[in-house]
């Protein structure tokens, strides 16, 4: 194992000591702890969940279904990988090394970059697959299952998960393959939903494979070293400024958005940020992201997962409101690239807040109509996205914005990493300001659907938002005041950009 | 007129710049030198209102930056790459500040195609973003977006590093004829006396935050200025 060895090398010492002294040495250090702990605990979560899910499922499947369940799981492992890359796609964080200062010295490059991937095999998303089927294999000895073969199954998985690993460090410098496979893979469970087409039958005994003839086992294994080495070589070729550099030269994306004009000045602003959104890495996620807030209510309307109401409107927000948060929660940061720029130009804020508002208000409602769809579950459903709707663009509209105020995190906007998760966006005050935002049209939907009925908790809940748009103007003099006392420390917070 | 009075920026004990009294009039085209960290940028974001003042003010005609907002359609300034919006073609970005500006996409035009031999057909309808282009291309189209709408003041740091020689003699050629014909006020500070003694009639000196040297120019003052920085040594 080349691997093991570089790891243990002083080199990679001195590698992991830099980048130690990269985060201990942030700005965001304190807040970082912060979320390092708040992770650490969805972490732990995780763990639990899927070490009993490991143990449970076998006897879950057995009693509740009657069949074997190796054969089971094994037909739906192709779905579980599949899945487990997009979730990676989002989630982990594709490996960056500050190689530039690195380069002239005397240091190998393959080293570095043998670092640099085997640094990412450490991650939760591979080790936390062992949580889950290191239990299910023990299960599988526990009930008779001949130990070679499970032995040999257990490998493969482990060979797949890393497979996973280095596809998704691949995928993540290519959009359009990503987004190719996430079609397919609808598409597929599409076809098997509506039973025209079972891919399982195909995959499964693939899998099944690596347990009835313990030597199949080797073929992940022959993958993985194929991706890894294929991953490698990327990497190394990349070495150089000129190709790590290098932005890809595309040309630049047309838009006509004159038409835009007749909003008056906010049009200036609106431009922009549809430009912003439509050219920049970070923003396209984003949007994608709200596009899937749209299905959230799925998991509360057709399982029975979430039967008390008050869930109900939490989804409904949830529904319409997937651009809201996800951008409306980062203004001004999205601008933070050239924040000095704003700050000397005359802009007055309350242009400036006005364009992004309308901007928020405009996705929510379009969101809306797309959300018609939520009539099909019935008219409590429906009411619900609507009277979360209406209390979105009523009130969440500039409670976002006002949270936007308190989170100083500067947005690069070409790279892809943690279009969820920035660290700085847990502070108390953004915490405090959820409550607004989501808990309270849960109770006012509560209050009425225990007095009079669910039909008043909705109407309630869209009168709240109503009201709360007389509101506007107030919040907009508090948000413009914290960008005018809290300017200078903005752009300090925006000058670090790591 | 700029008028600054007893300003101080401090970060905790350390002192990064001290200017007891500096007044720039109307159509005055101003240089700043000195060494790394003499304090010149500090100047700069000062008078932008980007950071903020320990002690003392700056006023841009009469007005305190920090207090109002009233200096800004009169002033542009190109201090680095964080005035410019890498996802923006050029034209998009001259159109933006044009809007900000209440300069019509027809004047942007027009202004534009006068600075053709500037931008040595690297930049107009190239189609590219700004991010894309290069350091010294970057720079042309930061520092001609603070021409449009005419402003009275121009801020503009280290204009002449990373431009390529024709750009930098034009720029010059430029920059005086902002001050001389239009009656502007230039504001620049650079790292080349040449450049500086060359444009500019009045050229400060700052060493350690300090104003050292307020000249005003002379045959002799690049001789003069070289004299003072080979004592540093």
């Amino acid at each position: 194992m080349i691997l093991l060895r570089d790891t243990v090398s002083r080199m990679f010492k001195r590698f992991i000591s830099l980048q130690w002294r990269a985060f201990r040495r942030s700005p965001a250090f304190g807040s970082s702890v912060l979320f390092k702990i708040l992770s650490a605990f969805g972490v732990l979560y995780f763990t639990a969940i899927f070490a009993l899910l490991g143990v449970g499922a076998f006897y879950l499947v057995e009693e509740e279904m009657g069949v074997d369940p190796l054969p089971f799981i094994n037909d739906f492992l192709i779905y579980g990988t599949s899945f487990w890359v997009v979730t990676r796609y989002f989630f982990q964080k594709t490996p960056v090394l500050n190689i530039q200062p690195l380069m002239l010295l005397p240091i190998k490059t393959r080293q570095v970059v043998h670092y640099v991937l085997g640094r990412t095999m450490f991650s939760f998303f591979n080790i936390g697959n062992a949580f889950f089927f290191i239990p299910f294999s023990l299960v599988l000895l526990n009930e008779g299952y001949p130990p070679l073969q499970v032995l040999s199954w257990h490998l493969a998985i482990i060979a797949i998960v890393y497979c996973t690993n280095f596809i998704n460090i691949m995928v993540n410098d290519r959009d359009a393959w990503f987004y190719a496979f996430a079609g397919v893979l609808v598409g597929l469970g599409a076809l098997q939903h509506f039973e025209i087409f079972d891919i399982t039958q195909w995959t499964g005994p693939v899998f099944y494979a690596f347990f009835e003839q313990p030597l199949w086992a080797l073929a992940p294994w022959a993958l993985l070293f194929v991706l890894y080495r294929y991953t490698f070589v990327y990497y190394a070729q990349r070495m150089y400024l000129d190709a790590a550099m290098q932005t890809p030269k595309t040309e630049a994306l047309q838009l006509r958005l004159d038409w835009l004009n007749r909003l008056g000045r906010s049009a200036i602003f609106i431009k922009n940020d549809i430009k912003l959104i439509m050219r920049n890495k970070r923003s396209k996620t984003t949007v994608m992201m709200s596009v899937l807030f749209l299905f959230y209510g799925l998991l509360f309307f057709t399982g029975a997962a979430y039967e008390s109401a008050a869930w109900k409107i939490f989804a409904g927000i949830f529904v319409s409101g997937g651009f809201l948060f996800t951008f409306g929660q980062y203004v001004p940061s999205w601008d933070s690239a050239y924040y000095p720029l704003m700050m000397s130009q005359n802009i007055s804020y309350r242009e400036y807040l006005e364009a992004k508002w309308t901007l928020v208000v405009a996705a929510t409602l379009a969101s809306t109509v797309v959300a018609s769809f939520y009539l099909f579950f019935g008219w409590e459903a429906y009411a619900a996205v609507l009277a979360g709707a209406v209390y979105n663009m009523g009130a969440n509209a500039h409670l976002v914005l006002l949270s936007g105020a308190y989170i100083k995190t500067p947005i690069d906007l070409t790279s892809n990493n943690k279009p969820f998760g920035d660290k700085q966006a847990f502070n108390t005050k953004t915490l405090l300001l959820t409550l607004p935002k989501l808990a309270l049209p849960m109770l006012v939907f509560a209050i009425g659907n225990l007095t009079v009925g669910e039909w008043f908790g909705y109407v309630l809940v869209a009168f709240v938002g109503i009201l709360g748009y007389f509101l506007k103007d107030k919040v907009f003099n508090q948000i413009e005041r914290l960008y005018k006392s809290e300017k200078y420390s903005t752009l300090n917070a925006y000058k670090q950009n790591t | 007129m700029i008028q600054i009075q007893h300003l101080v920026k401090r970060y905790g004990d350390n002192t990064v710049l001290e200017l007891p009294q500096l007044e720039i009039p109307d159509g005055q085209i101003f240089g700043l030198v000195g060494n790394n960290g003499a304090g010149k940028t500090t100047l700069f974001s000062l008078l932008l209102d980007l950071i903020q003042a320990t002690e003392g003010t700056v006023k841009i005609d009469d007005v305190a930056v920090q207090d109002s907002e009233a200096w800004k359609p009169n002033t542009a300034a190109f201090l680095d790459e964080t005035f410019l919006i890498g996802y923006l073609t050029p034209e998009e970005y001259f159109y933006f500040i044009g809007d900000l500006r209440g300069v019509s996409k027809s004047e942007v035009d027009t202004l534009m195609a006068g600075f053709s031999d500037f931008f040595g057909g690297e930049i107009l309808n190239q189609k590219k973003y700004i991010r894309d282009l290069s350091k010294g291309n970057q720079k042309k189209v930061g520092i001609v977006a603070t021409f449009i709408g005419d402003p009275k003041l121009l801020v503009l740091d280290e204009p002449f590093a990373n431009l390529d020689p024709t750009t930098q003699i034009r720029l010059k050629e430029l920059l005086k004829e902002k001050s001389e014909a239009q009656g502007r006020t230039v504001l620049i500070s650079s790292h080349d006396l040449q450049h500086v003694t060359e444009v500019c009639e009045r050229i400060a000196v700052l060493e350690k935050g300090q104003l050292v040297q307020d000249i005003v120019k002379t045959p002799q003052t690049l001789k003069e200025l070289e004299a003072f920085f080979a004592k540093q040594i």
